[in-house]
């Protein structure tokens, strides 16, 4: 069985388990590992090889000399598919693997049949499409949150690569990486449950009665792209058209009018609940439970109970 | 510094939008606008001219109906425009649109390209990468602070976590989130001047492209099936009569969430 190369950035993330569940009905599942190598994880969850690539030729420039060392790669094994997780670097690197094998890409899958034929959410979720790449091998970015992980053990076997960068993969350097987000939230585009503010929460400090929900929830915060213009929130939380697109079992909306811009980051939430003193708010459209009320009470209270609960 | 900005048409964000009977994007429903991210680009190519000196030069390729969106770009002070139209180009899938972007920018010598960081129409932010691998420059996406200095340019570029800088040397390719500056309004003076400013129209042959290479013809990857997701409907809407926190927390008990 051709193997199925899924590219894992730093550390093991939800959509990594994700990309290997799907992986296994492509093919024999091999990681590809920029760093470390939690090798008991990824063979947890069913790789049966690991490839590791690290050292300061890789981590010190940006992207490009990652997708130098898995375009060798796939060049080499000839693999059935590329699964790769649709973050920013994700992308990024199936956009110069395109280029480098002549081949064609799909991004922001949610599914992959034994085929290669990836289903797509398109137009802020409001649609759905199947793809097929006509030309080479299915190189595949996945959405996080698009599929439940089911483990399948393996022992996997682990390579290191040697890694043959050229110049040209050196034009850009990284030179500082600075962590803001802080706490020990889950990630925005990963997480189970997400709490969104708005325009309605009102100024930055008010974002504290958010956060306060999404960590009894055990949730990660998102804001609208009004709160973010309105610096209540940093716009690595955005969520909507020009921020993150979320999909979780959970959205809770804060003071959010729903505009169509902020839907298309959401909308494909499991369930979706609201709070809103406009009792004509958009949002209520989409919510499966609203609340037409003063955030500023209905939240504080809801915190209460849910402590009460506890 | 000479400087090229990449400008989509996509159709509003803000409106229904659908795709036509052969998959592509409709473009002839929904009112089409320049790519809002584009206008940051823009914006920001604009300012490194006022402050570098320099040439400000809009790409865009796109059928025939652009050509407001390249003026609407012009109004907004750059010099002048490239518009690449052929009907070949229909379908084109983002390697061969990239092909053609590079094509078209190898000629205007760019010491830097900018972009904006994706479309809202596709949203698949891979072109940036797509056009350093094809043109041997450096890219740095996903700016959120640009600064030139000569020709080495250091960028803030946003992560998950935070942020890295990221360094190269023109000549490069940068894309810009919306969070880089604040795009200004076109002036009744730039609309007046837009009009008069060059556009120079383009075809894939005088490009040195194939027509089957492009399009649907040249498609690397293909839609087959496109299916309506079915509109949300809203579910329960309670009026906080001093016990909605509560009344919420008893509807995510109900779905366990709590």
């Amino acid at each position: 069985m051709a193997e199925v190369l899924v590219v894992v950035e730093a550390g093991v993330k939800k959509v990594t388990l994700e990309m290997l569940t799907i992986a296994r009905g492509l093919g024999s599942v091999s990681a590809v590992v920029f760093g470390d190598a939690d090798t008991a994880k990824l063979g947890e969850f069913g790789a049966e090889k690991i490839y590791t690539a690290s050292g300061a030729d890789v981590d010190g420039y940006l992207v490009a000399p990652k997708a130098t060392v898995v375009a060798e790669l796939a060049k080499r094994v000839q693999p059935a598919a590329i699964l790769l997780a649709s973050t920013q670097e994700g992308k990024e690197i199936a956009g110069r693997l395109a280029i480098k094998l002549d081949n064609g890409l799909l991004t922001d899958a949610v599914a992959v049949d034994a085929d290669g034929t990836a289903t797509q959410a398109v137009f802020a979720g409001s649609a759905i499409v199947k793809s097929k790449v006509t030309k080479g091998l299915p190189i595949v970015t996945i959405r996080p949150n698009s599929v439940t992980p089911s483990p399948s053990a393996a022992t996997p076997a682990v390579e290191e690569l040697t890694v043959a960068v050229s110049d040209q993969d050196k034009l850009t350097k990284v030179v500082e990486r600075v962590v803001e987000q802080k706490g020990s939230r889950p990630e925005l585009t990963e997480a189970g449950i997400v709490v969104s503010g708005g325009r309605g929460v009102g100024n930055a400090d008010n974002f504290k009665l958010v956060e306060e929900l999404a960590d009894l929830l055990g949730g990660a915060v998102g804001a609208s792209r009004a709160a973010v213009d309105s610096g209540y929130y940093p716009h690595q939380f955005q969520v909507g058209q020009t921020g993150k697109t979320v999909s979780p079992q959970l959205y809770v909306a804060l003071g959010i009018s729903g505009a169509i811009q902020h839907r298309a980051g959401m909308q494909t939430s499991k369930t979706i609940v609201a709070v809103n003193k406009d009792a004509e708010a958009p949002i209520f459209e989409l919510a499966d439970f609203g609340v037409v009320g003063d955030l500023f009470k209905v939240v504080p209270q809801a915190a209460d109970e849910i402590r009460k609960r506890k | 510094m000479n400087i090229v900005v990449l400008v989509k048409q996509v159709p509003d964000s803000g409106a229904e939008r659908t795709l036509s009977a052969d998959y592509s994007v409709d473009r002839a429903s929904a009112s089409n606008v320049i790519n809002e991210m584009d206008e940051y680009a823009i914006e920001e190519a604009l300012k490194i001219k006022e402050a570098h000196g320099g040439e400000v030069t809009v790409l865009t390729v796109g059928p025939g109906g652009a050509t407001d969106s390249i003026r609407k770009a012009l109004s907004m002070g750059p010099d002048k425009a490239v518009h690449v139209q052929d009907d070949a180009l229909h379908g084109s899938c983002a390697v061969a649109t990239s092909k053609v972007l590079a094509a078209a920018l190898r000629p205007l010598n760019a010491d830097l390209i900018l972009s904006g960081a994706e479309s809202t129409d596709g949203r698949v932010q891979v072109v940036p990468h797509m056009l350093a691998e094809l043109l041997g420059v450096a890219a740095l996406t996903g700016a959120r602070k640009l600064t030139v200095d000569g020709s080495q340019l250091t960028v803030e570029r946003q992560t998950d976590e935070g942020y890295e800088v990221v360094t190269a040397a023109t000549p490069a390719i940068v894309s810009v989130w919306d969070t880089i500056n604040e795009p200004r309004y076109p002036s009744f003076k730039g609309i007046m001047a837009a009009k008069k400013k060059p556009v120079q129209s383009l075809a894939l042959g005088d490009l040195g492209i194939e027509a089957g290479d492009v399009g649907f013809a040249g498609a690397t990857s293909q839609v087959i099936e496109f299916t309506k997701r079915p509109a949300r409907s809203g579910g329960a809407k309670v009026v906080d009569e001093g016990n909605g926190g509560e009344q919420l927390v008893s509807y995510l008990a109900t779905e366990k969430f709590v």
